[in-house]
């Protein structure tokens, strides 16, 4: 079962190491993580998704719960909830594939952030769904490189996560 | 700062020290270093706390564990950065596997070089992450009040646990004051541990234990932790239930009582590992199903419905399914069930539960007691061992700690506590060298008690050089080493499930322990023949201020029974080497 958890996390020095070694102390898996400041400077917020059985997700959010510096988190995936990454995608784009990528592009409703006579970089947001599907119509081939975020998400309505 | 009040100027280094004595502290046991030469220097300049210097570092942890252990507050280690810092692992993994509330403040090199491979430097915070509660890296030295005071807050409250706080050399700098105030409360807004349980379970909960036919309470080291244990008995006693305990849970219920059904799990009693198997209702208190209790989970008591105690919730359910499940304090949830139970004592199935204690008895009194044994002539039985222990020292409201190994459980089978915080051993990580400096601390804080340590020749040899530390402060512990020669407990393994191929479970080149301690100017006694047991017993006892090292020859043959069988259900135990149920 895939879950994106959000965590609130004090912004002190190795609240990050102690998330990420937990889960590898304990065995979980982490399939992206982001984090960064909130608008409270003292608090980050942290988006991971995870992968495992009912019980080991039940365990994840206990042990993170447990962590001194965890101040609060919700599992989004067990709402409604908005799925979001940002990918950053170099293309070669020369001749007839100019034209052909911008096309994707706005089929895609991503921006071309930057141009060079032979490349193109590409900006889109959406779920981690949409960009591999950018990824396969732009096709493997004309692929240079690829940067995404990782996911982060927020609930639906209103629902808010903070102290 | 109060008004008016002469605002006080402190060293980083002092500050440390005071912050102790202001959090309580008496002992402290520490080795120094050029990290903590400062702190060093203001242990010199004061006298409110003292300082116990051990002979390695592991053992300053395993003093403050002791201690901790017997008083239900956190010990305090003190050791340099680097290598004193990666002496103190595994006393701080032992504390975190039990659960018990520990300060370690450790030494580090100066902040600006932290990251640059100085001397003795080493990530401590990095190092000790996985096994512990929390931990600090001090950043300024106007903090250190307020850091130890939250350490100490964080270690003793809710589940209990080691916490770490770093301290750079700078930040203990003499030449530089701050104003000292120690703070009388904190608040850490993201740990808020549970204060009580969820009345309407706790109600669920009452109500299966009235209506169970085939109840039984599990009861473990978080009633211990939890101060729990008179409402345990109450609620024992007050509905007639039978009451098993882990490893960690004796003396949590009195073990001379009838109701006690003696120890549980892979070297549990046959009673109580039948009546777990057999039991409609199992109230499991301050335990965590650890796989050492439960044998394989998809076969554990398997017409048992659970109810599941604990201030953790994270114990809940990892590793066994759980019908209620309460989170909160034992004491007060428990309190809260004696109320309940006091309430609804008219719907228990009294017939059942006498039909229940039928059974139960039937298999006590089918074995001969709970952990019985055969003698032989010419031999010593490492059980006899404990027993003469045991009528030795049980008037006496004896600790007893333990290292690891077979000793360890005929300790636990044999002992009987009737009280909490008296039995003192490494259950979850199972750190053989545990036992004597855990001794020590326990002997340090109560100088009048019976402390013995009940060691094996391989266990005493992880720590003996703190046998200089007992001679330095004086402390008249009794060490009594169940001497098989061997690792005994591996040797076991080896016989039972390797076709006795002794692979490395032989002590050979054993020291003379005798002269050994006598070296170390304590008193040795030797015992090789069955009959100098009880007196040499009764003399080590009778030499009050003195530390005794009985060393006794027990049989090297002897396992340690009942044993579970692995991958089976609770009842399914080896009884002798040749007979199974
Ligand atoms: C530090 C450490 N190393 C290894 C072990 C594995 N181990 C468990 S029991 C045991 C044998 C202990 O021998 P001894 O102290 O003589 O006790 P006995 O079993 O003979 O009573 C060993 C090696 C351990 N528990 N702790
Ligand atoms: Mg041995």
């Amino acid at each position: 079962m895939r879950r994106i958890i959000s965590v609130l996390v004090e912004n002190e020095p190795g609240a990050l190491s102690r998330i990420v070694g937990l889960f590898a102390q304990r065995n979980y898996n982490i399939e992206s993580l982001t984090v960064a400041p909130t608008e409270d400077e003292t608090l980050s917020r942290l988006t991971v998704v995870t992968d495992g059985k009912p019980e080991t997700i039940e365990q994840i959010t206990k042990q993170l719960n447990k962590l001194i510096d965890v101040v609060k988190l919700v599992d989004l995936t067990e709402g409604a909830h908005i799925e979001r990454e940002l990918m950053l995608i170099k293309v070669k784009a020369h001749g007839a594939l100019r034209a052909e990528i911008k096309r994707t592009a706005d089929i895609f409703r991503g921006q071309i952030v930057d141009v060079t006579s032979g490349v193109y970089t590409v900006q889109l947001t959406g779920t981690g769904e949409k960009l591999d599907a950018f990824i396969d119509a732009v096709g493997e081939s004309t692929v240079l490189e690829v940067v995404r975020s990782g996911v982060t998400g927020i609930a639906r309505g209103e629902k808010v996560l903070s102290l | 700062m109060t008004e008016g009040k002469q605002v006080e100027l402190l060293s980083g280094a002092d500050m440390v020290v005071r912050a102790l004595a202001d959090e309580g502290v008496e002992y402290i046991y520490g080795y120094p270093g050029g990290a903590l030469l400062h702190v060093y220097d203001a242990i010199f300049r004061q006298d409110k706390i003292t300082h116990i210097l051990v002979r390695h570092e592991q053992a300053a942890t395993h003093m403050a564990d002791g201690y901790a252990r017997s008083s239900g507050k956190a010990g305090v280690a003190l050791v340099t950065s680097g290598p004193g810092a990666t002496n103190t692992i595994t006393g701080i993994a032992t504390a975190y596997m039990d659960s018990i509330p520990m300060v370690v403040l450790s030494g580090q090199v100066p902040s600006r070089f932290i990251g640059t491979d100085m001397f003795q430097e080493t990530d401590m915070v990095g190092i000790s992450r996985p096994i512990v509660k929390h931990s600090f890296l001090v950043k300024r030295a106007e903090d250190i009040p307020e850091v130890i005071k939250k350490a100490f807050y964080i270690a003793q409250t809710g589940r209990p646990g080691p916490v770490v706080v770093d301290l750079p050399k700078d930040i203990t700098d003499l030449t530089k004051k701050f104003p000292y105030e120690y703070p009388g409360k904190v608040k850490i807004r993201s740990y808020n541990p549970p204060q009580k349980g969820h009345t309407g379970q706790i109600r669920k909960a009452v109500d299966l234990l009235m209506k169970a036919r085939r109840p039984i309470i599990y009861a473990g080291g978080g009633v211990v932790l939890g101060d729990a244990s008179d409402q345990l008995t109450r609620l024992a006693k007050q509905t007639g239930v039978p009451v098993t305990n882990t490893l960690m849970g004796l003396g949590s219920y009195p073990g001379t009582d009838d109701q006690f059904v003696g120890m549980l799990g892979m070297h549990g009693s046959y009673t109580a590992n039948l009546a777990m198997h057999h039991s409609d209702l199992v109230l499991a208190v301050g335990v965590r199903f650890d796989d050492r209790v439960t044998n394989s989970t998809s076969k554990f008591c398997p017409t048992a419905k659970i109810v599941h105690v604990d201030i953790d919730p994270a114990s809940i359910a990892k590793t066994v399914p759980v019908d209620v499940p309460i989170v909160g304090p034992v004491l007060s949830v428990l309190k809260e069930m004696n109320d309940l139970a006091v309430a609804s004592a008219g719907a228990q199935d009294k017939e059942a539960l006498s039909n229940w204690w039928k059974q139960i008895n039937e298999w006590r009194s089918g074995q001969g007691g709970l952990f019985p044994y055969e003698t032989a002539e010419g031999i010593i039985k490492p059980q006899q061992v404990v027993q003469a222990l045991y009528e030795v020292t049980k008037n006496d409201d004896a600790y007893i700690t333990t290292d690891v190994g077979q000793h360890q459980m005929f300790a636990a089978q044999h002992y009987l506590f009737n009280k909490p915080n008296r039995w003192i051993t490494s259950g979850g990580l199972g750190t053989m060298g545990f036992g004597l400096p855990a001794a020590m601390g326990v002997k340090l804080h109560n100088p009048d008690a019976t402390v013995a340590c009940v060691t094996g020749e391989g266990s005493i040899q992880m720590n003996i050089q703190e046998l200089s530390t007992c001679r330095q402060y004086d402390l008249g512990v009794k060490v009594i080493n169940l001497n098989n020669q061997a690792l005994g407990m591996v040797r076991q393994w080896q016989t039972m499930q390797y076709s006795s191929r002794y692979s490395h479970s032989y002590m050979e080149s054993l020291p003379d322990f005798k002269k050994l301690v006598e070296a170390y100017g304590h008193v040795g006694i030797t015992v090789t023949e069955a009959k100098d047991l009880m007196p040499a017993m009764e003399e080590a006892f009778s030499l009050k201020d003195r530390l005794v090292f009985l060393d006794v020859a027990v049989d090297t043959n002897e396992h340690v029974y009942p044993m579970q069988i692995k991958d089976g259900s609770m009842r399914d135990m080896w009884l002798t080497k040749t007979e199974r149920t």
